[in-house]
């Protein structure tokens, strides 16, 4: 059995901001409506918090469960984790239609850090960040694909499909460049 | 000549001293200046030809709406043609060229057209290069095309880069003058999210220039305390150089910003183009000037009389030593009085108008100005330079009745409001008649989301021309813009601006207003595109009636000016040979971009290695080490082949399936679709979206099915696995994986709501490696961690468990007719068990395969491939596939569909089998010829190959496609037809060539 | 450019996070409907200059369909509801009533 690697293997780029690769990251696609019996106690179970208002996350520590659509959610928690919380998915919803699996590796995370860190993201995303709430996950696209961040400590966490991964890392750093800022 | 006076100039720094060049020739010119006030400031007048006619062209105008000055910048990598002059701001090192001449500005062949001139009448092209027909694309065309064009397209890759951004406001201001800068206060005042935006690198427009005064100040004062004020609101954005180029549906509109076109090499980006959505959009884009139309009004020195203004203010350039000022408005005394004030001789204001007075008037005469009242200009002379003017009565027919030497003419016929953006999106003008121009009608503005104006339009673009009526109209119109946004205007003291007393302007279209056919083949319109009086007025007594169809015969407007001087002009000339009203012959339709926008711009970062994502597998860098020839899959890079040293592709291909039939070959399938679908009613979801049946599956094994449309036809297919009773992993072709999901949900959300079924797409969560050949059992047996024997996963099975001590997930399935496993491992151990494969599969002769070896493998066994054997006309009975197909099922998506008359007819091209009688490869492409022509007199077909190979395992060609009857027609000889025109035979085969008997993929 | 509002997760979405999906209310027909039903289900769509009614999926964002109500000539959008009701909502119906008095109904 390999070590786990994530998509770029924890590429970084300096720019006027600073773009890392992390990861890999444990997640999870859950998907229930959110009156379906048991999934506040799967959550709390998995990601260690309560169920998000719609479109926001909620983070606890190093795990996190997010608002995706009126009945997903995303579960963050740290890569060797994904097992056991699906488990506990299963058993406490055990008997009430939901869909729980594993896309840690169906993913690549991104944070981009610093001052100006949104800048970089308004070039590629067509999101108003003067609107965008505390705690808020916005889904949109990145470019020509697509992506979800959220505001966290001094940057964004960034997250894309794996096979992108390149893609949208080459986005990020091509727009941070020094010279470029907004201004 | 044109100079640069000793002193004065509000936008120069004359310690700042940069040196250009212009044709190779080097200038001099100061910080602050644009590249056109460089030239004259270097007596060079003369920058270019016109483009029909290639007559001597000078610089017209100071801004954007310039048409003739457009030149080459920069050289080589940095090279961009059709560069204005007037809004290229200088820099040191600037290299610029003139454009449209040959061999020289100076001396240019292309003038014979010139002489010609009165054999190139609008439509010309139209009514001579008609016939003989083939002449067009032989002769004609290229000869027309090598003389047509204006800058040539750079050859080498742009140095620069560029990018875009996006900007949300609550309301966005274009335009930076005293209306702007005034809207933008009021609205910024108030806690509005503004967005100010100017073309220009300075801040205030025309009022400084103009020598207004707003609340006792200078206007220049009110400007920088404006724009101070404006920096210190948290609420406000500036943006100078940036222009709002277009305004679309919903409050969208694209501006660039000339981020670093005037610090070349910076590293900063050339241009940035910003995606704006605004809440409201208020222009104060200002007004264009419109020339006057006599005699000669082309002739290098014959300028806007507002323009010559400018650079006498802006940048102390004198146009000219002597300068005749002609007018049918008060505003051109203003150019008459600024050249006196610098100290420049105005030998004679011409003023059509008979009885002109106003405070100007009474100015410019009490300076000792001459005014020649009801006259007008018979003609100018002059060559690569103006000379003097003829005068004569305005109300006449041109006969002379002085002639006045002069190196310039100021000619000021009246102000345009900039409509541009107000129309792009829908917004209607209306005619005033007292200014004679066309302005926004508030009551018919461009419509937002919410059915409430999008648009308002302020000052001088909203037809208040004055400084006085535009800061009040900027007062107002912002009120407005904000109580339609819910908002409320802070009490502030309006601004004021100093009152001048104007007399009326009178509308000059033609002048002298009885000239004769001559002088009005001599008065340009379209200073670009070379379109004159005459033009127009031949094109209606042709019968065009309609503006539009007049353009385009006349082309009139048509040039990269888009007609910012010449559509008034001309649409006054239209009507007034239609005897029409203005209004009444209406408008030409305002698009998008106000001034052109460069292509890098428009393409921002897309470009190199980010032109478009490329979906890469876990194992996509051992490809690349191990050599790997991609091919595009969708947005996927799959291996084609693997070459070695001294191969070719088809070598390669080859090699890869010999050894995969016997040995081992291992393929890199991750890209395949994987979508889990699972609920109490996924069996009965997918029982609707299968042919077949997939609710009956039991667990732990695997079916194949296929997926249509509602009209029947085939759309994808794929192997499912029932994983445990509520749940299926439904495999999808590789390029189907989001359209088959995105298919899922759109009957599960809009259809079926009240089905219990969720879906994921998994694809990316798992590489997956196919490992194929007589060895395959082997080498999984050797990294050991499961029973992989026939008795415990037999075909169309699969198991969870370990290999190598990598999770997986194991499917015994096969799309090559060896005995295969295809195995899924998380994607972050991807790379890793695809090594450890090629390690422990060393022994067993072990190679990689790439698509095109799938491909072959998969012909050889006939089995069908989304793309080849379907084009959106096929249904599975097409190709067979019957079996595939529940006949119990009361419904499936596409049952219906395929139960229409000529879907079911027995007279479809059905699948077969091609093997040619010489052994050779059937033409990709190729239809089965049938006897006769059709209609069109075309050869008649009765089917198509639709795939086509080499088989290096049967050694000979063999091909699938679509025949008529076909599966009736077994042992037939038909003939294809080759793209080289020959003819090849084949015989009609079943089209399974390899193992009917289905037994090495069992075993 | 459109703007619009996904009623799912109230994001203010542009068309370029939105996939198109044509006419909504679509009633489907299956097997057993006559050549002139599925003809017209499958063929036959509405394209008035006027009130309209549209799918769209918000693709970039929550993934869901949603139904449009807009004006195709002045493009102005009387309101977006979730896709799972077979007629649109009474709320929008008046509204649409209001804004465009001489509207003859969705059908």
């Amino acid at each position: 059995m390999s070590e786990p690697k994530s998509a770029l293997g924890g590429a970084v780029s300096e720019g006027f901001v600073t773009i890392r690769e992390i990861g890999p990251v444990g997640m999870i696609t859950l998907r229930a409506k959110p009156d379906a019996a048991g999934l506040a106690k799967a959550v709390k179970a998995a990601a260690g918090t309560g169920l998000p208002e719609v479109r926001r996350i909620v983070t606890e520590g190093d795990r996190a469960c997010g608002w995706m659509s009126p009945d997903e959610y995303l579960l963050v928690l740290p890569y060797a984790a994904v097992g056991g919380a699906l488990e506990a998915v299963g058993k406490a919803m055990a008997g009430s239609h939901h869909l729980a699996v594993d896309v840690s590796d169906a993913r690549a995370v991104f944070r981009v850090e610093g001052a100006k860190a949104e800048q970089v993201l308004a070039k590629l995303s067509p999101v108003d960040f003067g609107a965008l709430a505390t705690g808020e996950l916005r889904r949109t696209r990145a470019a020509q694909v697509a992506a979800a961040f959220w505001k966290d400590g001094d940057g964004f966490t960034v997250v894309c499909f794996r096979s992108v991964a390149r893609y949208v890392f080459d986005l990020l750093a091509t727009g941070a460049k020094p010279g470029s800022e907004l201004g | 000549m044109s100079t640069r006076l000793a002193k004065g100039g509000r936008l120069i720094d004359r310690s700042a001293a940069l040196d250009f060049t212009f044709n190779g020739k080097r200038m001099k010119g100061f910080a602050g200046d644009t590249l056109g006030a460089a030239l004259l400031a270097n007596d060079q007048m003369l920058v270019g030809r016109s483009f029909k006619y290639h007559r001597p062209r000078g610089i017209v105008a100071a801004g954007p709406e310039e048409p003739n000055a457009l030149v080459n910048l920069g050289s080589g990598a940095r090279l961009e043609p059709n560069q204005r002059v007037t809004i290229t701001e200088l820099f040191d090192g600037l290299e610029a060229t003139s454009q449209n001449h040959w061999p020289s500005l100076e001396f240019d062949v292309g003038v014979v057209n010139n002489y010609a001139a009165r054999f190139l009448p609008a439509g010309f092209y139209y009514k001579t290069f008609i016939h003989p027909r083939p002449f067009w694309k032989h002769v004609f065309e290229p000869v027309i095309r090598q003389s047509a064009g204006l800058g040539k397209a750079p050859k080498d890759r742009d140095a620069d880069r560029y990018e875009q951004a996006y900007a949300f406001c609550d309301l966005l201001v274009v335009g930076g003058g005293i209306a702007g800068l005034q809207a933008a206060l009021v609205a910024g005042r108030a806690g509005a999210r503004v967005l100010l935006l100017e073309q220009a690198a300075h801040w205030g427009g025309r009022a400084p220039v103009d020598g207004d005064v707003i609340d006792g100040k200078p206007a220049g004062e009110w400007v920088d305390e404006a724009v101070a004020a404006l920096e210190g609101m948290e609420n406000v954005t500036l943006r100078a150089r940036c222009m709002a180029a277009g305004v679309y549906d919903h409050g969208y509109v694209l501006a660039d910003e000339k981020v670093a076109d005037h610090t070349p090499g910076d590293g900063r980006p050339k241009h940035r183009l910003w995606r704006i959505r605004a809440g409201k959009i208020l222009t104060a884009t200002g007004a264009i000037e419109r020339p006057l139309s006599f005699a000669g009004n082309d002739i290098p020195g014959v300028m806007l009389a507002a323009s010559v203004r400018d650079y006498v203010v802006n940048w102390a350039v004198s146009p000219g030593d002597r300068t005749v000022v002609v007018t049918n408005n008060d505003d051109g005394y203003r150019t008459a009085i600024a050249l006196r004030e610098a100290g420049l001789a105005v030998p004679a204001i011409v003023d059509a108008r008979s009885a002109p007075a106003g405070a100007l008037v009474e100015k410019a005469r009490a300076l000792g100005l001459r005014i020649e009242a009801g006259r007008g200009i018979a003609k100018v002379k002059g060559g690569k330079r103006v000379t003097s003017v003829a005068i004569c009565l305005q109300a006449g027919e041109g006969a002379v009745i002085d002639e006045i030497a002069c190196d310039a003419v100021a000619m000021s016929g009246g102000w345009s409001p900039v409509v541009h953006l107000w129309s792009h999106c829908g917004g209607k003008l209306t005619w005033d008649r007292v200014q004679a121009c066309f302005r926004p009608d508030p009551g018919r503005a461009p419509l937002n989301h919410d059915g409430g104006a999008m648009v308002y339009a302020a000052g001088a673009s909203n037809g208040e021309m004055t400084a006085a009526a535009a800061l009040a109209d900027a007062t107002e119109q912002a009120g407005a813009v904000l109580a339609a946004l819910g908002m409320k205007p802070k009490r502030a003291k309006a601004p004021v601006a100093e009152a001048v007393a104007e007399g009326p302007m009178e509308a000059v279209w033609i002048m002298p207003q009885g000239a004769s056919v001559e002088l009005k083949s001599k008065m340009w319109l379209d200073y670009q595109n070379d379109v004159k009086v005459s033009d127009v007025q031949l094109a209606a007594r042709e019968g065009y009636e309609s503006v539009e169809h007049t353009k385009r015969y006349t082309t009139l407007g048509m040039a990269t000016d888009q007609g910012k001087l010449s559509n008034i002009n001309g649409l006054a000339v239209l009507a007034g040979a239609l005897n029409a009203d203005i209004p009444q012959v209406g408008t030409t339709t305002f698009r998008p971009p106000y001034v052109p926008v460069t292509l890098g711009a428009l393409a921002g970062e897309a470009r190199g290695e980010i032109f478009q994502p490329l979906r890469r597998t876990p194992m996509h860098d051992w490809h690349e080490r191990n050599g790997a020839y991609f091919e595009p899959v969708g947005l996927w890079r799959r291996p084609y082949c693997f070459p070695r040293a001294g191969e070719t592709h088809e070598q390669a291909v080859h090699r890869e399936v010999v050894n995969t039939r016997e040995r081992l070959g291992l393929l890199d399938a991750s890209t395949l679709g994987k979508i889990i679908v699972k609920g109490p009613d996924a069996g009965r979801f997918l029982d609707m979206l299968y042919t077949g049946v997939m609710s009956t599956l039991p667990v732990g094994k695997c079916r194949y099915g296929l997926m249509c449309n509602e009209q029947g036809f085939l759309s994808d297919d794929g192997v499912v696995a029932r994983i445990d009773e509520e749940t299926w992993l439904c495999h999808t072709t590789s390029g189907g994986a989001d359209r088959i999901h995105a298919w899922m949900e759109d009957w599960l959300q809009c259809e079926w709501w009240d089905w219990q079924v969720f879906t994921a797409n998994v694809t990316e969560q798992y590489a997956q490696v196919a490992v194929v050949g007589p060895n395959a059992r082997k080498v999984l047996e050797k990294l050991g961690g499961m029973d992989v024997s026939k008795e415990a996963l037999p075909f169309m099975t699969w198991a969870d468990g370990t290999l190598g001590g990598f999770p997986c997930r194991v499917y015994r399935i096969s799309f090559s007719g060896e005995l295969s496993y295809e195995i899924a491992v998380p994607a972050s151990h991807g790379a890793a068990f695809w090594e450890a494969l090629h390690a422990a599969g060393a022994e067993f002769g072990a190679m990689p395969y790439g698509t095109e070896a799938l491909h072959i493998m998969r012909a050889e066994k006939g089995f069908i491939m989304i793309g080849d054997e379907t084009d959106g006309t096929v249904i599975p009975q097409d190709l067979n596939l019957d079996w595939a197909i529940s006949k119990k099922k009361a419904d499936y998506l596409g049952k219906r569909g395929q139960a229409r008359n000529f879907l079911a007819s027995a007279d479809r091209w059905k699948l077969v089998g091609f093997e040619t009688l010489d052994g050779s490869v059937i033409p990709d492409g190729s239809y089965v010829v049938a006897p006769g022509v059709n209609a069109n007199g075309q050869g008649n077909t009765q089917g198509r190959v639709t795939s086509t190979y080499y088989s290096p395992t049967l050694k000979k060609g063999i091909a699938m496609g679509l025949l008529l009857r076909g599966p009736s027609r077994m042992g037939e000889v038909v003939e294809f037809n080759t793209v080289t025109g020959g003819t090849v035979k084949a015989r009609v085969v079943d089209p399974v060539f390899y193992d009917k008997d289905g037994e090495k993929q069992n075993v | 450019m459109l703007l619009l509002e996904c009623p799912y997760c109230g994001v203010k979405a542009e068309e370029t996070e939105l996939s198109p999906g044509y006419e909504a209310h679509l009633k489907r027909y299956g097997p057993g409907s006559t050549d002139e039903e599925f003809e017209a289900y499958m063929f036959a769509r509405k394209n008035p200059k006027g009130v309209h009614f549209e799918r769209w999926r918000h693709t970039y964002g929550c993934g869901k369909w949603f139904l449009a109500a807009r004006c195709t000539a002045t493009l102005e959008v009387f309101g977006t509801y979730p896709a799972q009701v077979g007629e649109p909502p009474a709320e929008i119906i008046e509204k649409i009533k209001a804004r465009r008095p001489d509207w003859k109904g969705y059908k």
